[in-house]
């Protein structure tokens, strides 16, 4: 599984990095008389309708996904990685605030909050990042502060204490590697979240605005030409599922690295 | 029990409290000023003036915020600015057709996952687990905003055989749910043979088979029976993924639901429509939750005494 997830995101990567300079044709370059054409030899997966190279605009895309699920799960990692540590460690008041906003958060089911901060904000790439961060961050939060609970009842930490390091040494050098491993695996499963949330904020025009290539803008236009021309669906479609369950294998096999007991 | 539903009770009140106040931010958060934005860059200064004081925006903020909550109390969550009628109405007219389509979609998912999940645990490790878990493994990976559309150039557009969009016919339902049932009848469905099979390495199946119950009795009436519970708690917990994918479901098949409601007031920029739909569906949802934890309580005494 983990083999397989490997092989699907390092292909993708890979196409994302070096596929737009070795595709045949340019990603945004129209030709007009030729749109919805089916797929051929010399456009594999078939022009869409503004005749532009679907596989060129689906390599290109792919540095759009990548892109936005990476600083999705920076952000949201760093940021809920940060504060659950210190809700886990401190306890108390600080834990109860942290604790009431995550509660918050969590009423907003999946994407919702993501859709109507990006309804407001305006769509860009940047307000889908920052969309989908304040919701993601959520989950590491309850991760790492979960495992901090734990952790600083451990004798080494007790010990560390005692010899007088501070709590942000503490929490650096103690809680954060102790949780990193899970957080590895949540980021990993996260990367698949945040590739798929955007996507469906393309899809609802809510996204990266044309002509940029997204995958969830592609898959939007496509709706428009069902009838006559489904490739614009289909191709999309595939390149996103495919990356997603590459994600989600590799995600799975880390988990089940990291806890063995996952596997079983 | 009545201790821990009031407790439970009273633990949603902050949230809600929460919701609330983010929802009413929101309006807030426009960058520029939020009538203008509605009213378009050819709006004069009078419209914007007179739209400002329609929404209370003219008010102190903790005037503004008051009034909101106050309202929500009510069941005043304001006027359209499209449809320029209370916006509670316009939720509450699409609210019958939502509902159907998750009612239908969870149904379908249960009807379907429940059975391949047992025959996945039953027969485990034979092609009949590998082809309802590989099933399983699509559904899970395969987004509804692609699913929709392929389901639609297959059944509607290929062979003809369902419409692809609009309501009033029983045809009309089959594709927008299965598209928003399907993560949950893959996820229900590996989630049922995961308890299953833990059933059924428990000691009381082989007593069961060593009095002389056949197979599918033991099977049926007691590990099944007993791995109900996560499954209902998996049931309950996923009602949230089903109700944002409403939002997808609904714009693809132009299904006339709450979910569209809320993509063409974003597309109008109708600010109080947008609101109200967000916090109508996010309060369903801590509702639907709560729901969820009441009855797990309920099932299995020792959550109460936590």
């Amino acid at each position: 599984m983990l083999r397989v997830g490997f092989f699907i995101v390092g292909l993708t990567l890979v196409a994302a990095i070096i596929g737009p300079h070795l595709a045949a044709h340019d990603a945004s370059s129209q030709e007009l008389a030729r749109r919805l054409e089916a797929p051929s030899l010399a456009h594999p997966f078939g022009l869409d309708e503004l005749g532009r190279d679907i596989l060129a605009r689906i390599l290109a895309g792919a540095r759009i996904s990548l892109l936005v699920g990476l600083a999705v799960v920076s952000v949201s990692s760093t940021v809920g990685m940060l504060l659950g540590s210190i809700a886990g460690y401190f306890g108390g008041r600080i834990d109860d605030v942290i604790s009431r906003v995550i509660d918050v958060l969590m009423a907003f089911p999946g994407i919702l909050l993501a859709i109507a901060l990006v309804a407001v904000l305006g769509p860009s790439l940047t307000n889908v990042v920052i969309a989908l961060s304040v919701i993601g961050w959520v989950g590491y939060a309850r991760l790492v502060r979960g495992q901090a609970l734990r952790t600083r009842e451990f004798e080494f930490v007790q010990a560390a204490r005692a010899l007088g390091a501070g709590a942000p040494r503490i929490i650096l050098h103690h809680v954060l590697p102790t949780a990193f491993p899970s957080v590895v695996v949540q980021a990993t499963l996260g990367m698949a979240g945040a590739i798929i949330a955007e996507a469906s904020l393309g899809f609802l025009g809510l996204g990266v605005q044309p002509p940029t290539p997204s995958w969830g803008t592609m898959l939007d236009a496509g709706r428009s030409h069902l009838f006559t021309a489904p490739h614009l669906t289909i191709f999309p479609g595939l390149a996103i599922a495919l990356l997603v369950l590459g994600f989600n294998f590799l995600g799975d096999g880390l988990r089940d690295r990291v806890d063995p007991k996952m596997a079983q | 029990m009545l201790r821990y539903l009031v407790r439970r009770l009273l633990l949603t009140v902050p949230v809600l409290l929460g919701v609330a106040t983010l929802v009413f931010a929101l309006i807030h958060l426009v960058p520029g000023d939020p009538a203008q934005a509605m009213l378009g860059e050819g709006a004069t200064v009078e419209e914007v003036q007179r739209l400002r004081g329609q929404l209370g925006l003219d008010e102190p903020l903790l005037v503004q915020y008051r009034s909101f909550l106050g309202g929500i109390l009510r069941g005043d969550l304001g006027t359209s600015f499209r449809y320029g009628t209370p916006v509670t109405g316009e939720i509450s007219a699409r609210l019958p057709n939502t509902a159907l389509l998750a009612v239908a979609a969870m149904l379908a998912a249960i009807v379907l996952a429940i059975p391949l999940g047992i025959l996945a645990a039953v027969f485990r490790g034979t092609a009949i687990d590998h082809a309802a878990m590989t099933f399983a493994l699509i559904g899970i990976s395969m987004p509804n905003f692609w699913l929709g559309p392929l389901l639609a150039i297959l059944f509607a557009v290929q062979l003809g055989w369902l419409p692809v969009s609009g309501t009033g016919t029983p045809a009309h339902l089959v594709l927008p749910a299965i598209t928003l049932g399907a993560a949950l009848a893959a996820i229900l469905a590996r989630m049922t043979r995961a308890s299953v099979l833990e059933e059924l390495r428990e000691l009381y199946v082989l007593a069961a088979r060593a009095r002389g119950l056949s197979g599918r009795r033991a099977v049926l009436r007691h590990a099944f029976r007993n791995s109900l519970i996560p499954i209902v708690t998996i049931i309950g917990l996923q009602f949230g993924a089903v109700l944002t994918g409403t939002i997808i479901t609904e714009t693809i098949f132009a299904w006339p639901g709450i979910g569209r409601l809320l993509i063409q007031a974003i597309n109008f920029r109708d600010y109080p429509l947008i609101q109200g739909c967000i916090l109508f569906i996010s309060v369903t949802y801590v509702a639907m939750n709560l729901l969820t934890d009441l009855t797990y309580g309920y099932l299995d005494p020792r959550i109460r005494y936590e």
